[in-house]
This record gives structure tokens, C-alpha cells and sequence, in this order.
């Protein structure tokens, strides 16, 4: 539990300060001022000063800051945290000094109602707003009744939902987002790949939805053969699609290595019959996040040649190779090749896309507006470097990438059908989304002495990156 | 309040303008407030008011304004009747004769229509810890408590705790704690989870009252809540059942497949609760199948925490490194999920990087060491280090990889950073330890950098190697002469070094380095400060000068190799943090009673400070050599196993 709680600017000015337990004094704000924002020695989150520990998080330029006590639950800590650095967002769509100064007697109703004694109670922002709002509340006869049924659902086994939505058109939105993570080492070689994706859904629904999600997820189809009649409209094409026109055939499942899914979503029932059963929330909400590791399709690969010309010059070449189908193409794509911390011009050439030095960035930014599957665009650059009377190191960041890639999964992920039953057994439309974007798209550049190994180490990767 | 008053006040500013410009100004922020507090509009009472809580949140005195905020307090508005309580909350203490002017609304609130207000009421007075308030707390909790509404009923669970703490007898007298206990059996999940919190919170204050004994029927009850109550609520019931001894296997093993969903949530401590739950009830289900198919389900979840926030990954990878050390096969395959991103914040790296090193083994060191290497390439200084001390780990826990790891180091030398060679030095010494009369064709190389090793440990370690292998250097007496020149202003760890090599020096040669020998005594026994080194010295010159054949025995003793498995907490240490995983604890690697009791310290303590202090208390706790090789110790300067005599001093030290 959390004895106080504090948001601090980057200056370290108290902006809130919320006491829930008496065991930690006001003061305890300006210790907390004085040996961590003002020490750029502490790296760590957690800090013990005395007998009080401080947990810290950083959102945009503020710190907020849990005060507690003895042997806390640090993992919950964090998240409470975490969690009211989203309610901000949530409440104020900037969650910055400027809006907690201009909003700070909302924050202070809001941290009396998420925490109690320090136990964090409903944290859910669509549940407060329904009764902590930026109008005026007045406690009049109207909206008593209002009230009784909101603490109702505030506190309900569905506190996700209200019971009376209508809808005239009852409509369902599934978008299926990746992040594609790649860390590729100096030899071309695949370290890590992995895709961690969340399902958004909008539902438009009436009444008290039952619905049921179906992927094409290994361990299930193993279960039961054949994904059920009620297809969600979409996924054929799109399924085609990504595929560039070959069949899915019954082995094109995905395994997914883990996933977590939102409070509505029946935990036991997974666990037990792997089916994804739920009543959701009204309008969007993130059904699940999922992980997988398994046959990860890359989107792009990135082959870097860098070459270092005496101590004046780096010579690059750069080539981007899109991995996909090409009936589709990534868009807002961003390449970014660092250079050293004493480059003083480059030459650039491009056979595609706009390419310029940041100085501020310390690197190239490449940028494509459109990328068509299976064509490769080049990057030939030679950096001048000033002489330096200290030599310092350069780091070598790896080389880092942006994208975008519509109607794409980089799992392979496809939604099998979302059924939706209700007592007044209304028909209802379903839509599905996929979309694939990169998370931490990392390429590692060899350093100088292990000359360059792209090319060899590039045949060893492609084995595993290949579309099967 | 009247105009005249107004007035009256304004004259009043005019005398103190007059008397102390500083306090003035001060108060005149004061009486202007006052005098919008007490206007006759609404709005510009409610600006007021909110005036007076941002004076309070950046530490300014506004309780003379009490009075005037309490007027305040009966509104219809919800918004500034919540900013009075926040200012009652504040300044209760210091004013307690003025709550009690409050307490009229609060009672009156208890009974409101509206839920939220009857909430709001009890929330705020159980905040207050006033004596006088308690007496009239009690009749409306004894109320709220059974209140038609479940938000008014699970505000008063929480209420019960927050009067426990002020006033346990009170609380006993009214029977509170039995009405919390009934609230266990509610039909509301957050309620139940609520009252869970109270009754936990009540019995860790006090934990022989035997307000909260678990049983099976109840454990059975919490169960069911989990499923519905909020993630909150799903952690107290969590950490509750951890703590619960289940009658029989069959229990336990209900209660583990009830918990297993719960790694599938969206919350990462409802994940590390779950998870701990498991490895508790791991001692009490007695089936091994069971067991290794629970464990299995744990990895992916595990790994999972590895995407979320740095901070939650941080506090993850703690409990992930005390997981490892009690069941490795957990995470055995995974090493690879460890590597480091280029900006992952240093805490996460360093973590990272520890247990990158403990999931090393045959068939991986490969990727591993690749990765080290890499890593000893960055700029940032503390962890190209740490990434090199990997190396030398990684040398002596897989014997297969010693070879590749000496080249990498080789390498390492090689370009001569100033940082990178010192650590690298430090290491090589150590993968000599591990693996004596093997390596030794690297010392020509080593004998390159000698220009560039500046810092003490590297020095010792570097002329550790050096006696240790003098037969076979032939320009063993001039390198050691070298460091010789500097004897007085060296470093206590070189100097008994220096001392312990040279005296090797001299027992195989004794012929052409008998002058040598002499010198080094006479300065050391003569010129230095460090009763150590006088001590050692004194103590050499002895055995020489009375039996040469005994200092052949015993300085030229066959040394014990250094080992490895003691990088792990010792056991009874582990399993206690495998039980506060989750917690702080778990995440300083250290038993709560370290750190909770701590009162009057105020010197700043971080989570690598205070593993650091863990690390050298330990040797006089236990008996095992377990501070000799975690990643700090296996790197320390040799004096411990130089030499025999060296190595009863620091055991007379130890003991």
C-alpha cells in the first residue's frame, strides 16, 4: 500500500501531494526532492531513505512518486503508478505539469477515490468518469438514482459495463495490432524476434452481449477442427491477402506463447477450454495482448555495410529489403543510421525516399512514404568526421526503423470469428483490422575491427526470417 | 460574514502592513482569501477554496483559515466538498479542536440519499484521527457496514482498519472486527477483497489478536471472489492464500489450478502474486508432474513482464533472479529474452546482464559470450564492467568456455581503454585462479598493458599473477622492482601483494634477489602506515629469517580453486525472499527485518547499495564461502587465497 503519493515537476516543485496514511509526514516530498531529483546519481526506481522507500516513475515531464513504508508489494506499486499516469492521460489527453496545474482539484477528487488508506480501489477510467467528471456534481434528486447504480457498477462483478446501451445498428470493430521487435546482431544473425500484439475491439453492442473470440491459435484449432460458421466478415480477404493468394491451409496456425486479456474475459474458461469468452465493455477496450516467438515474419531486413575510412570518413550502405506480399505496401517508414557525435556533413544518395542528416539525433533519418512488398530500396552515405583533440568513443547505436504495414501480421495472426449472442438475438456486423508496426526494431553495426561480415552472416539470418 | 468585518480585516492588513512587511504579505494572501471565502458568490467561494488546497499542496500555511473553509462544508456541491475534506484531512491534527465543528456534516452525510456521499463521509472521517471524532464515527460505520449499497459497504471495511489504527479497543469494543469478518461472506467480490485488506492490515498490526485465520471454507470463498473482483482485490486475495498452509495435497492442488489463470492477466503484480502462490504451494502438492507442468505454464507470463514497463520489468527481473536460483529450469531456455536492448534503461541492464550470466551453460555460451562481447564495446563505463566481470563469470562456471572467453579478454586488451583494461586485468586474474598453469602463455601480452593499469585492484591482481608465476618470467624481479618505486604511496591491497610476490620471487630464486627481498620488508615494516602490510611483513621476514624450508611450505602452498555455485543466496535466505516475492524485499534481495525496522537513518539507500551491504555482512552470518563469488566478490583482490598466511589473517578477521 502507498503511505503518499506525489507529482513532482522536472524542476522539483511539488505539483500534488496526497497523504493516505500517517506514517509518512509532508516532508518526506522534499527528501525525496533533494536526494533523487536532484541526484543524477540514483538510477534506481526503488529507493530507501530512512525508514520511508520511494518508488518513481517518469510521465512526460513529471515524476510521480509512491511513498511507503516497511515491506511493501513493489509490483503492485509500480502499477498503481503506471495506472494513474494512464487515468491522466484518460481524463486530460496530455498528462503534463500544464494539466496538473489546471486541473489539480479534479486530481486530488481522483486520488481519493482510486486509493483508500493507500489500497488502490477501481482504478478503471471509463467506471470514474461515469461519476468524477469536470462538470459540476450536484447531489440533487435527479441523479440519485443515477448514483445508487453507479456505485452499483463501480463495485458489480460486470463493473464494466452499464446494463441499458442501445444501439440501432449493433456493430463490432476488431483491430489486430503488432509490434514487431527484431534485435539483429553485427553478423546478421537473428538474437531475438518477437512480436507482441494486442486485439483492440469497439464494440457497438446492446443489451448484455455475450460474445466469443476465436483465433487461429495453434493449441486451440489442435482441440477442435474447423473454426465455426460465423466468420467475421473480413477476415477471408484479408487472410488472402496477407498471404499474397496462397490457400490457408490447416496448419496455418500461430502459437502464441502467452497472452493476457482484459478483465471481462473469463480467465478460468481459457485456462480450461481455451476459448475466449467475454461480455465487453462499452465501445473500445484492449481484449487481449499476446506474445509470440515462433516463425516470426520480418517485414523488412536490413543488410548495413559500414566502413570506416581512416579517422575522417564513414562510408554507409544501407539496404532495405521489404519481406511482404507484394500486393501490399508499408507506409511512414523511418530508418535511422547514427552517425558519430563529430560527424560535420554527409553526401547522401537514395533510390528512394527522402534521406537527411539530424544533427540533433546524431544519425540519417531515411524516411519512405510508401514501401512495396518485395522491392528493396538502397542508402549510400559517406560522413565527414572533424578531427577530434579527445578521442571519445562512439557508441555505435544500432540501427533503428519505423513501419507501418496494413493488412499484415507478422505472426501470421488471423481472427477465426467473434460470435455474439444476446437475448433479443439481434443480428450483428463484425469488422476486422490488421495491422503491423515496428516495436524495437533494432540492428546492431559491427564495430570497426570485425570487418564486414554482413554478407555471410546475412545468408545464416535468412533461413529464419524467410516466409514460409 | 458581514461587510464591517471585511473592513475591519482590511484595516487590519493596513497595521500589519505597518508592523512586518514580510508576514504581511503572507497574511495578505490570507485575508483576501478569507474574504472570497466568505463571499456571498458561490463561484468565488468555490475559487476560493481550491485557492486554499494549491497554498496547501505547495506547503503554505493556510490552517488560520479553517474556520472560514468549514462554512464551506455544507454544499450540494460534490467537487469543493471534497477539496474541505482533503483540508480537514491536512490540518485535522493540528487543529483538532475545530473538527469537532465538522463533525455535524460528517454524521449528517452518513445519511445522505446519495451513496457516494455516504462513502465520501466515512472515507474522510476515518482519515481524521481525532479522539473526538472516533466517538462519533462509531455509529455510523456500525451503519455503513451493512449499508444496502456495496461502494458504501467496502469503504467501511477499509474504515474499520483506519479506526483499528487509532483506536483497537474501540474497535474490538463495537464488535467491528466481527462485522469486517462477516463481510467475508458479502456478495459483492470487492467488497470481500476489501474486507480481506482490513482484516490483513488489522492482524500484521497486531498478529496475536487472531483476527484472520485462514480456513479451508474461507480460502474456498476468497477463491471464488478472485475471479471477479478487481485485479486489486485478485492481488490481497493472492498474497493472502500465499501465506495459507493448506490441510492436505488435494487442497493444494485445488487452490493451484484456481491460481493458474491469474497468470494470464493484463497486470503484471497480479502475474508475480500468482507466481508466488505457485512456488509456495510447490512444497505442498506431492506430485511431480503436477509440479514441472505448473512450472511450464510459468515461463511465458515470466517472460511477458519482460515488455512491460521498465520499472515493473525492473522489480520482475529481481524476483525473476530469486525464481532462477530455486528453479532454474524455469527460464532455461530462455536466455536469449535477456539480451539487452541499446536503451533499455542501466538498472534493467545490469539485472539483464546477471541473469544472462546464471542461465549460461555448455550449449549456450556461445551466444552468450557474443553478446557479453558486445556489450564490453558500449560506452557507458559501469556497464562495460560489469559486461566484462560476465566474462570472467562465464570463464569459471562453464569450463568449455574458458578458452573463447580468455581471447575475447585478450581482445578487450587490446584496445587499450583505460577502464576496459583495468576490469579485464582483474578478470584474467581470476580465470588464472580457476584454472592455474593454463593460460600462462598470455602473459607476455598482459605484460603490454602494464603501462596503462592504474587502478589498485587491477595493480594487485596484475602482480598477483606476476608471483605467482615467476619461474617462468624471466624479468619477473625488474617488473616488480618497477612497481616497487612507489611502495609508500600505493594502495594497502598492492602492497601486500607486492610484498607476497616478491617473497615468491625469492623462494625460487633465491640467489640474485636477496637484496630485493630485504627492501621490500624494510619499507614495509619501516615506512608504511597499514598495520597490514607491516603485519605481513613482520611476519614473512620471520618464517624466512627462522626457517626458510617452512616459508617454502607454506607461501608456495597449492592455493584452493574459487568455485561457483556460491553465486547463489544461501538457502535458507532464498526460500525466505521466495516468500515476499513481490515485494520490496524481493527486490532488494534482502529479509524485511534488514530494512523496516530502520528508524533514524537517513543516509541515502538504493536497491544496488543495499544489495552491496547484503553482500559483505554476509561471510560473518554464514558459513559458506558465498560472498567469495558473486559477480563484486569473485572479482575482489586475491589476498584471501595468495598465500597461506594471508589466508588465516582473513579468516581471524572473518571470525
Amino acid at each position: 500500500m502507498l503511505s503518499g503519493f506525489f507529482i513532482f515537476n522536472q524542476k522539483g516543485e511539488i505539483l500534488i501531494s496526497r497523504l493516505y496514511r500517517h506514517d509518512v509526514k509532508r516532508s518526506a516530498a522534499d527528501i525525496f526532492r533533494i536526494h533523487v531529483i536532484a541526484n543524477p546519481d540514483v538510477r534506481s526506481p526503488v529507493v530507501t531513505l530512512g525508514p520511508v522507500t520511494y518508488y518513481h516513475v517518469r510521465h512526460e515531464n513529471l515524476y510521480l512518486v509512491a511513498a511507503t513504508r516497511g515491506n511493501t508489494n513493489a509490483a503492485l506499486v509500480f502499477e498503481t503508478l503506471y495506472r494513474i499516469g494512464e487515468l491522466g492521460v484518460s481524463y486530460f489527453t496530455r498528462f503534463d505539469e500544464e494539466s496538473v496545474k489546471n486541473n489539480f482539484a479534479l486530481i486530488y477528487e481522483l486520488l481519493d477515490e482510486v486509493l483508500d488508506f493507500g489500497y488502490p480501489q477501481n482504478m478503471d477510467p471509463d467506471t470514474l468518469k461515469l461519476y468524477i467528471t469536470t462538470e459540476e456534481v450536484k447531489s440533487d434528486r435527479s441523479i440519485q438514482d443515477a448514483s445508487s447504480r453507479i456505485t452499483m457498477q463501480a463495485t458489480g462483478a460486470i463493473s464494466w459495463r452499464r446494463n441499458d446501451i442501445k444501439y440501432r445498428k449493433n456493430e463490432a470493430f476488431i483491430d489486430v495490432i503488432e509490434s514487431v521487435n527484431l534485435l539483429m546482431s553485427t553478423k546478421g544473425t537473428v538474437l531475438r524476434a518477437d512480436v507482441s500484439g494486442q486485439i483492440v475491439m469497439r464494440a457497438y453492442l446492446s443489451g448484455t452481449p455475450e460474445c466469443k473470440f476465436g483465433l487461429n491459435d495453434r493449441l486451440l484449432t489442435d482441440q477442435d477442427n474447423g473454426g465455426g460458421g460465423n466468420n467475421a466478415s473480413g477476415t477471408g480477404r484479408s487472410g488472402a491477402q496477407r498471404r499474397g493468394g496462397t490457400d490457408a491451409s490447416a496448419n496455418d496456425t500461430v502459437e502464441i506463447a502467452d497472452c493476457k486479456f482484459h478483465q471481462c474475459v473469463r480467465l478460468g474458461k481459457f485456462e480450461s477450454e481455451r476459448t475466449i469468452s467475454f461480455i465487453p465493455p462499452d465501445g473500445e477496450f484492449e481484449l487481449m495482448s499476446y506474445r509470440t516467438t515462433e516463425n516470426v515474419n520480418l517485414p523488412f531486413r536490413v543488410q548495413p555495410v559500414v566502413t570506416e575510412v581512416g579517422r575522417t570518413r564513414i562510408e554507409y550502405q544501407i539496404q532495405v529489403k521489404a519481406n511482404f506480399s507484394p500486393k501490399l505496401y508499408a507506409s511512414n517508414v523511418t530508418i535511422r543510421v547514427p552517425t558519430p557525435l563529430n560527424t560535420s556533413g554527409t553526401t547522401i544518395r537514395v533510390t528512394g525516399g527522402r534521406a537527411k542528416y539530424v544533427p540533433a539525433e546524431n544519425c540519417i533519418v531515411w524516411k519512405l512514404q510508401r514501401f512495396q512488398g518485395l522491392t528493396e530500396n538502397m542508402l549510400t552515405a559517406e560522413a565527414e568526421l572533424t578531427s577530434m583533440t579527445v578521442e571519445r568513443r562512439w557508441s555505435r547505436p544500432p540501427i533503428s526503423m519505423d513501419f507501418n504495414v496494413l493488412m499484415f501480421t507478422s505472426s501470421g495472426l488471423l481472427v477465426r470469428f467473434l460470435k455474439v449472442f444476446e437475448k433479443s438475438n439481434y443480428q450483428s456486423v463484425k469488422w476486422v483490422r490488421y495491422m503491423t508496426k515496428a516495436g524495437s526494431y533494432q540492428i546492431r553495426l559491427a564495430a570497426p575491427s570485425g570487418s564486414v561480415t554482413a554478407d555471410e552472416g546475412g545468408k545464416g539470418g535468412q533461413g529464419k526470417v524467410e516466409v514460409s | 460574514m458581514s461587510s464591517s468585518s471585511v473592513a475591519s480585516q482590511i484595516t487590519n492588513i493596513g497595521q500589519a502592513v505597518r508592523s512586518r512587511i514580510v508576514s504581511a504579505l503572507r497574511k495578505g494572501e490570507n485575508f483576501e482569501l478569507r474574504s472570497e471565502l466568505n463571499s456571498e458568490y458561490r463561484d468565488r467561494r468555490k475559487e476560493a477554496v481550491k485557492r486554499v488546497i494549491a497554498n496547501m499542496t505547495v506547503g503554505k500555511d493556510v490552517s488560520g483559515l479553517f474556520t472560514d473553509v468549514l462554512k464551506n462544508m455544507h454544499t450540494d456541491d460534490l467537487e469543493i466538498k471534497k477539496l474541505i475534506y482533503l483540508y480537514l484531512i491536512n490540518y485535522a491534527k493540528t487543529k483538532p479542536e475545530l473538527v469537532i465543528l465538522a463533525i455535524n456534516t460528517f454524521v449528517k452525510d452518513t445519511d445522505d440519499s446519495n451513496p457516494l456521499i455516504r462513502a465520501l463521509a466515512i472515507r474522510t472521517m476515518g482519515c481524521l484521527r481525532v479522539s473526538e471524532i472516533i466517538d462519533y464515527l462509531c455509529d455510523p460505520l456500525r451503519k455503513c457496514l451493512k449499508d444496502e449499497s456495496p461502494y458504501v459497504r467496502k469503504t467501511a471495511a477499509i474504515c474499520v482498519a483506519k479506526l483499528y489504527d487509532v483506536a483497537p479497543a474501540v474497535t474490538i469494543e463495537n464488535g467491528f472486527l466481527s462485522a469486517v469478518q462477516e463481510l467475508l461472506s458479502d456478495a459483492n467480490p470487492m467488497v470481500i477483497s476489501n474486507a480481506v485488506t482490513a482484516l490483513v492490515e488489522i492482524n500484521d498490526s497486531t498478529p496475536d489478536q487472531g483476527v484472520f485465520e485462514l480456513n479451508p471454507p474461507l480460502v474456498n470463498k476468497l477463491l471464488a471472489a478472485l475471479n471477479e473482483c478487481t485485479e486489486w482485490g485478485q492481488i490481497t486475495i493472492l498474497e493472502t492464500v500465499a501465506a495459507y498452509v493448506p490441510g492436505s495435497t488435494r487442497e493444494a492442488e485445488g487452490v493451484c489450478e484456481r491460481v493458474v489463470p491469474r497468470l494470464q492477466h493484463v497486470n503484471g503484480s497480479v502475474v508475480l502474486s500468482a507466481v508466488k502462490v505457485l512456488l509456495r504451494y510447490f512444497g505442498y502438492i506431492n506430485n511431480p508432474d503436477m509440479e514441472s507442468q505448473l512450472a511450464r505454464k510459468m515461463t511465458p507470463p515470466l517472460v511477458t513482464l519482460l515488455s512491460s514497463a521498465p520499472e515493473v520489468q525492473y522489480v520482475a527481473l529481481r524476483n525473476i533472479n530469486l525464481i532462477l536460483q530455486k528453479r532454474p529450469d524455469i527460464l532455461s531456455k530462455e536466455m536469449r529474452v535477456f539480451f539487452c536492448k541499446y536503451n533499455d534503461p542501466l538498472y534493467v541492464k545490469y539485472e539483464k546482464l546477471d541473469i544472462m550470466v546464471r542461465l549460461g551453460n555448455e550449449k549456450n555460451f556461445d551466444h552468450l559470450l557474443a553478446e557479453l562481447k558486445e556489450y564490453a564495446n558500449e560506452v557507458d563505463v559501469d556497464f562495460v564492467r560489469k559486461a566484462i566481470k560476465a566474462i570472467g563469470f562465464c570463464a569459471i562456471k562453464i569450463p568449455g568456455s574458458s578458452e573463447k572467453c580468455i581471447n575475447i579478454l585478450l581482445d578487450l586488451l587490446a584496445t587499450r581503454i583505460n577502464y576496459v583494461v583495468q576490469e579485464a586485468v582483474v578478470v584474467i586474474k581470476d580465470i588464472f585462479r580457476k584454472y592455474p598453469n593454463k593460460y600462462e602463455g598470455i602473459i607476455p601480452t598482459l605484460c603490454k598493458s602494464v603501462e596503462i593499469i592504474d587502478e589498485p585492484e587491477t595493480k594487485a591482481s596484475f602482480i598477483w599473477i606476476i608471483g605467482e608465476y615467476t619461474p617462468r618470467i624471466e624479468n619477473a624481479d625488474e617488473i616488480l622492482e618497477a612497481f616497487m618505486e612507489n611502495f609508500g604511496q600505493e594502495d594497502a591491497v598492492v602492497q601486500l601483494q607486492l610484498i607476497t610476490a616478491v617473497v615468491k620471487l625469492f623462494l625460487h630464486r633465491p640467489a640474485e634477489n636477496q637484496e630485493l627481498v630485504l627492501r621490500v620488508l624494510k619499507v614495509a615494516t619501516e615506512e608504511c602506515d597499514s598495520p597490514d602490510t607491516r603485519d605481513r611483513a613482520y611476519l614473512y621476514w620471520r618464517i624466512l629469517s627462522t626457517d626458510p624450508q617452512a616459508a617454502n611450505t607454506i607461501v608456495l602452498a597449492d592455493k584452493p580453486t574459487i568455485t561457483v555455485d556460491s553465486h547463489a543466496l544461501p538457502a535458507d535466505l532464498l526460500d525466505e525472499l521466495l516468500g515476499e516475492l513481490c515485494t520490496l524485499a524481493s527486490v532488494y534481495h534482502k529479509p524485511p527485518r534488514m530494512f523496516v525496522t530502520a528508524d533514524a537513518r537517513t543516509e541515502v539507500v538504493s536497491a544496488t547499495s543495499l544489495a552491496s551491504a547484503r553482500q559483505t555482512q554476509r561471510p560473518g552470518s554464514s558459513a559458506t564461502p558465498s560472498a567469495a563469488a558473486s559477480p563484486r566478490h569473485m572479482t575482489s583482490p586475491p589476498p584471501s587465497s595468495a598465500s597461506a598466511p594471508a589466508d588465516n589473517d582473513d579468516l581471524l578477521i572473518a571470525l
